[in-house]
């Protein structure tokens, strides 16, 4: 590739998951990005109870993301031939787990106030 | 219960990132170049993926020119996803747009093609009755697909009878997966063939065969296919590492390469296809066949005196400087994408590159001074092994390996990533290179 702009990698993921797929995920993660931050600063403080089943929840994240990925693209686990392929495997996973557990923490923040 | 006190947020601190954030992503915004002040007349045939990507790189940079581009057709195709149609894996309309979605404001496009082409004069005639003159011509009407060079062979054939040919268009690509599919279903023999003279994408032949393979041993299990892959000469690919790779692979998929094999007739009644070989004529029968014809320069370029006269006489492409794309004899005349005669370059990743080369070129002529970008042969072929895999090969005109990602995304490895690329990142690019922007 010879220019890598925020542009391309805008239109880049359009085309992966469909315009209106895409665009509703990153507002569904703004929105869940931001409850999180509303949380954090409402509650001046972690709950370890809350991010111990946000822990809890992420590899269920993970495998989702990947099984995911995987099926928008025509893929299966057999394809990963190098390891490169682990890499991006393994970033799938992690981004999936990450996603869920703030997702978690948030909506037990949101739904249960007093912990 | 514990309790992390010492985690605190805060809403000025948050919306300090929120305005930090924004300052950072206004800072980095390009710098536009200055735009060059011209009266000069460009007239451009073909609104392709070359002549589309030049014509939006030229109204960024040029002010006050006068650009006409001809293309008699109103759908653009987005050729490079043709594989992927032609193995169920996309529908038709996944390489299917119209010509006007991509064209910039202010030029003008005239829905004709080109008839005659005088370079002294420096005319150009039109499909419909009109002169143009120009000033620079940019010539990149694409090539065309001699179906008539193969005797017996004909497009209604496509889809029936086992046979398919995917370079036709996305019609014909989805007919040629009905025919690949019932054959992978059913089992049999699959000949697989390509053409002796240039082509487009020449990776794309083995990418057919590679998939179809994969999806018949997936489909009806190993054993029941026999796959046939005829080759124009004594390589599978013009790059000699890469060749080598795949005569590897073709071993490990127990597919049977058959060297200066070129299909001369097929016979869709009796199923038997008829090769040209240094040993005289060879037929083989056949469940499945994969029909690429030969591949010319439209007939209007050849008519017009601007191809080379020592090279490819069969074929007719434009005779210009490999490393400018400058016509050799005409130096106001450019040629590039699939019409222009260079080794290598027919691929949509070529012009992504020649295209910034030309711009260069032809602006720098307009301002009455030379260019100094050079073309040196790039092509890129995401070669898919399988569903799932390919291996991102690049290379130049030297027939040097040139990986964008050297250290990361190998080459002559089957991968994931490769794949990833091909089927999801590559339409984004092209789109965005159509657009001037890659």
């Amino acid at each position: 590739m010879e220019q890598l702009t925020l542009e391309t990698l805008i239109a880049v993921f359009e085309e992966i998951f469909g315009r209106a797929l895409f665009w509703a995920m990153v507002v569904a993660a703004i929105a869940v990005t931001l409850a999180y931050l509303y949380v954090l600063i409402r509650d001046r403080a972690m709950s370890m109870r809350k991010f111990l089943l946000a822990q809890l929840s992420m590899p269920f994240g993970a495998v989702a993301a990947v099984v995911f990925v995987q099926v928008m693209t025509n893929s299966h686990l057999r394809d990963i031939g190098g390891p490169v392929d682990v890499i991006v495997l393994l970033g799938v996973a992690v981004m999936g787990a990450i996603g869920i557990a703030i997702l978690v923490y948030t909506a037990q923040s949101l739904v249960r106030r007093s912990q | 219960m514990t309790e992390l006190k010492d985690i605190k947020a805060s809403r000025r601190a948050f919306l300090g990132l929120v305005a930090g954030g924004l300052a950072t992503t206004m800072a980095v915004r390009p710098a536009a170049a200055s735009r060059v002040q011209t009266r000069a007349r460009i007239v451009m045939i073909g609104a392709g993926a070359a002549g589309t990507a030049l014509v939006n790189r030229l109204v960024e940079r040029l002010d006050g020119a006068d650009i006409t581009i001809l293309d008699p057709s109103a759908e653009h195709l987005y050729q490079p996803g043709l594989s992927l149609v032609a193995a169920g894996l996309k529908p038709a309309s996944y390489t299917q747009s119209r010509t006007t979605d991509w064209l910039p404001q202010g030029i003008t496009l005239i829905a004709e093609a080109a008839a005659a082409i005088d370079p002294e004069a420096k005319t150009v005639g039109t499909s419909g009755g009109q002169t143009l003159s120009y000033d620079f011509l940019i010539v990149a009407p694409g090539l065309v697909l001699d179906h008539d060079a193969i005797e017996g062979f004909s497009l209604d054939l496509v889809g029936t009878n086992g046979i398919g040919a995917l370079y036709a268009g996305p019609e014909y690509a989805a007919k040629t997966w009905q025919a690949a599919s019932a054959f992978t279903e059913a089992g049999g023999v699959g000949i697989f063939t390509r053409p002796a003279t240039e082509m487009k994408c020449a990776g794309a032949p083995l990418k057919h065969t590679f998939l179809i393979e994969d999806i018949a041993t997936r489909t009806a299990g190993p054993g029941k296919h026999e796959m046939h892959y005829a080759a124009n000469n004594e390589a599978l690919f013009g790059v000699p590492i890469v060749s080598e790779k795949v005569r590897m692979l073709f071993e490990d998929r127990g597919i049977t390469p058959h060297y200066s094999h070129v299909l001369k007739a097929v016979d869709a009644g009796r199923k038997i296809a008829t090769f040209t070989t240094p040993k005289g004529d060879v037929e083989m029968g056949y469940d499945y066949l994969h029909v690429i014809p030969p591949q010319r320069a439209p007939e209007v370029i050849r008519q017009s005196g601007l191809s080379w006269a020592d090279k490819w006489t069969d074929q007719g492409w434009v005779e210009v400087d490999q490393k400018t794309l400058r016509h050799r004899r005409y130096p106001d005349i450019f040629a590039l994408g699939d019409v222009a005669g260079v080794p290598k370059g027919k691929t949509a990743a070529s012009v992504k590159w020649q295209v910034p080369v030309v711009e260069d070129h032809l602006v720098a002529a307009i301002e009455g001074r030379d260019g100094s970008k050079v073309y040196d042969g790039y092509t890129s072929c995401p070669l898919i092994t399988r569903v799932g895999r390919a291996m991102l090969i690049e290379f130049d005109y030297h027939n040097n390996l040139t990986p964008s990602f050297p250290g990361v995304i190998a080459p002559l490895e089957e991968l994931w990533i490769s794949w990833l690329m091909k089927e999801v990142a590559l339409k984004a690019t092209y789109n965005a290179m159509l657009r001037g922007k890659a």
